[in-house]
């Protein structure tokens, strides 16, 4: 198994944005049909390293290498070239655009010669409302409806369909369920799995201990922008990995803080303060 | 790894294509469109004893509109990515200069003027289009930086090649017909604007790019997430804008055979409030076309053919302001509308 090349291969990668260093001396790798759950407290900086990965920045330091050969992404459409599709945490929906211009955003399919080809609607519409019911939202069958109109869930449930639609190779998902209900949730987590089967590497980060324990092969723990643990399936307990997810503190403490705390303020849980 | 241009016919379905009428209400443009006609049919009845309905009548508030609509339609391009742009006000006026200054002073043909014009107009688009996003300036402050700027400039310029402020230029027979002529009492600029329109229609609405015009007004972030060239694409959108305005000035100093170094500010005014009452959001995102042209012929029957009725002149500003506030009111309701408009399921 770790004999196959990694796909995506990131070595003492830092990261930061002028005087802020936000990653430091990072390594990972993904390899086909095998997903990588990115964990880590808020602020970990596991958005800025998904973001590194999809070529929205670029390393300060170190290598990147796809199929063992270096690369660098000066920009999102070269790495979605490469057939690296990401869903970032927020946006990635436009409200008063339609659910197929939404999902065709950037790569367009069109009709006609030169400078007169144009926006393939029909083709767009069709295409974008079987993905997006693939993903169980079947309430959607106009693709001329605008986004806005749609829920939350919905919405990312768009940007998920259209991440799967787009991902040749490595599919990327930035806490795709925090918006979903348990049955869009159990969706996109059956989608990873196929995404895995088909031969796709995934790199999917969750703050749910459940949800990265169903479909992880491979888990890495950011803490403070380093990676603080990296193990693979079945090496660790469910409560191992929340206790590392809480960012190296107990869960088992956290919660008996809790216990306390109710026990001496009337059952009030504590008010969450800055 | 999208397949860009299939041959397959892709099966077309016969709801999303026919005509409704509920989506015909949606549009932005069916505000603007009846805003239209509200000031049309009152203007024709108020103006009907005084040649509103006349040749001259109708072709003032035309000619007008289309200088105008030249530029109110990139204007309304930007507005929709988010962006302002106000420097239009002293492009229109270094455009009308440098025709007259290269042309009649100078007496260079007519082609070397244009060029030179539209050179002047892509290249303050340009500056405009790069310090809004290599900054974090907002672009309304950069444009009314610009606007003085190229103000000033011209002024000094003029001043200096020509030792006046105005100038005076007849254009060479067929350039004249072209560009500045008369058909049956529209100008030139009427039927350039019409074919404009026409390409301006393709671009916003038919080509993969307008989705991404649309794209940086909703969501920038997520545009250039998507793999959206958003510098690239902002700042082509400031230079169409100003050398669109260029292209104004050309039509205008060739029609009027004059040209004038004095910042425009009424152009300003005129073209965003056409951008709004066309069902522009303010905000970004939304917007049409055809939207914008009849807020420019709203904007323009109002303003020039209030001569033409027994509505007091000194009225026409107070209808713009009455206008313009409606139509904000009203462009959130269509938002709305159209945002929780689905189609009617089929049973
Ligand atoms: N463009 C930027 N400029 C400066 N600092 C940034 C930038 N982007 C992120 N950061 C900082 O980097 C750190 C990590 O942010 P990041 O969004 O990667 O966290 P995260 O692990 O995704 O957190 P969450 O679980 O809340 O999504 C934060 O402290 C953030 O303030
Ligand atoms: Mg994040």
């Amino acid at each position: 198994m770790s004999a196959k090349q990694p796909i995506l291969e990131l070595r003492n990668v830092d990261k930061s944005f002028g005087p802020i260093d936000v990653l430091h001396e990072i390594s990972i790798k993904v390899r086909a049909g095998e997903v990588l759950c990115l964990l880590g407290d808020n602020g970990a900086g596991k958005s800025t390293l998904i973001k590194t990965l999809a070529g929205v920045h670029q390393p300060t330091r170190g290598e990147f290498l796809m199929d063992g050969q270096p690369v660098t992404f000066g920009n999102p459409k070269e790495a979605q070239e490469r057939g690296i599709a990401t869903v970032h945490q927020f946006g990635g929906t436009y409200p008063l655009m339609s659910v197929g211009r939404n999902f065709f955003m950037g790569s367009e399919p069109t009709k006609g010669f030169g400078p007169f080809k144009y926006f393939d609607r029909a083709k767009a519409n069709r295409i974008a409302v079987e993905e997006v019911q693939k993903m169980g939202i079947t309430r959607i069958t106009d693709g001329d409806r605008l986004v806005g109109g749609l829920s939350g869930g919905e919405r990312q449930s768009l940007a998920i369909a259209r991440a799967v639609y787009f991902g040749a190779r490595v599919l990327i998902l930035d806490e795709p369920t925090a918006a979903l209900g348990v049955k869009q949730a159990a969706h996109v987590l059956r989608i990873v799995n196929e995404a895995k089967k088909r031969g796709l590497a995934v790199i999917f980060i969750t703050h749910q201990v459940m949800h990265a324990m169903a479909v992880g092969d491979h888990f890495a723990v950011l803490i403070r922008g380093a990676i603080a643990a990296d193990f693979r399936k079945g090496e660790k307990t469910r409560e191992e990995i929340a206790d590392l997810m809480a960012g190296g503190e107990s869960m088992a403490e956290l919660e008996a803080n809790i216990e306390v705390y109710q026990q001496t303020h009337d059952g009030h849980v504590p008010q969450m303060s800055a | 790894m999208t397949d860009q241009s299939s041959f397959e016919s892709s099966p077309v379905s016969p709801v999303s294509r026919s005509f409704s009428f509920s989506s015909l209400l949606r549009s932005p443009a069916s505000g603007a469109f009846m805003g239209f006609a509200v000031v049309f049919i009152l203007f024709s009845i108020f103006g009907f004893g005084r040649n509103f309905l006349s040749v001259p009548g109708v072709t003032t508030w035309v000619n007008y509109a289309s200088l105008v609509g030249i530029i109110a339609i990139p204007v309304g391009f930007l507005m929709i990515s988010g962006e302002l742009d106000i420097s239009t006000g002293a492009v229109l006026p270094a455009s009308t200069m440098t025709v007259a200054i290269v042309c009649g002073h100078y007496q260079m043909p007519i082609m070397v003027g244009i060029v030179a014009a539209l050179s002047v107009g892509a290249l303050i688009g340009f500056v405009n289009g790069y310090i809004v996003t290599h900054t974090q300036v907002p672009s309304f402050i950069v444009t009314l930086a610009t606007l003085f700027a190229v103000a000033g400039l011209t002024l000094y310029l003029s001043i200096f090649f020509i030792n006046n402020t105005n100038s005076f230029y007849n254009a060479p027979a067929f350039a004249k017909a072209l560009l500045g002529g008369k058909f049956y009492g529209f100008n030139s600029s009427v039927f350039w604007w019409a074919g404009l329109v026409c390409v301006f229609v393709f671009f916003l609405h038919y080509s993969p790019k307008g989705s991404w015009v649309f794209a940086l007004g909703g969501d920038q972030e997520s545009a250039r997430n998507a793999g959206i060239p958003v510098t690239k694409l902002k700042i082509g959108l400031f230079m169409l804008c100003s050398t669109a305005t260029a292209f104004a000035g050309v039509l205008q100093v060739i029609t009027f055979n004059s040209a004038t170094s004095q910042a425009n500010f009424g152009l300003i005014f005129n073209t965003i409030i056409s951008v709004v009452v066309g069902g522009v959001l303010l905000t970004g995102g939304f917007g049409t076309v055809m939207g914008i042209v009849f807020g420019v012929l709203t904007l323009s029957i109002v303003t020039q053919a209030i001569g033409f009725t027994e509505i007091d002149r000194n009225l026409s500003f107070l209808i713009i302001g009455v206008m313009l506030l409606i139509a904000v009111l009203m462009n959130d309701t269509f938002r709305k509308l159209a945002t929780s408009w689905s189609k009617p399921s089929k049973k």
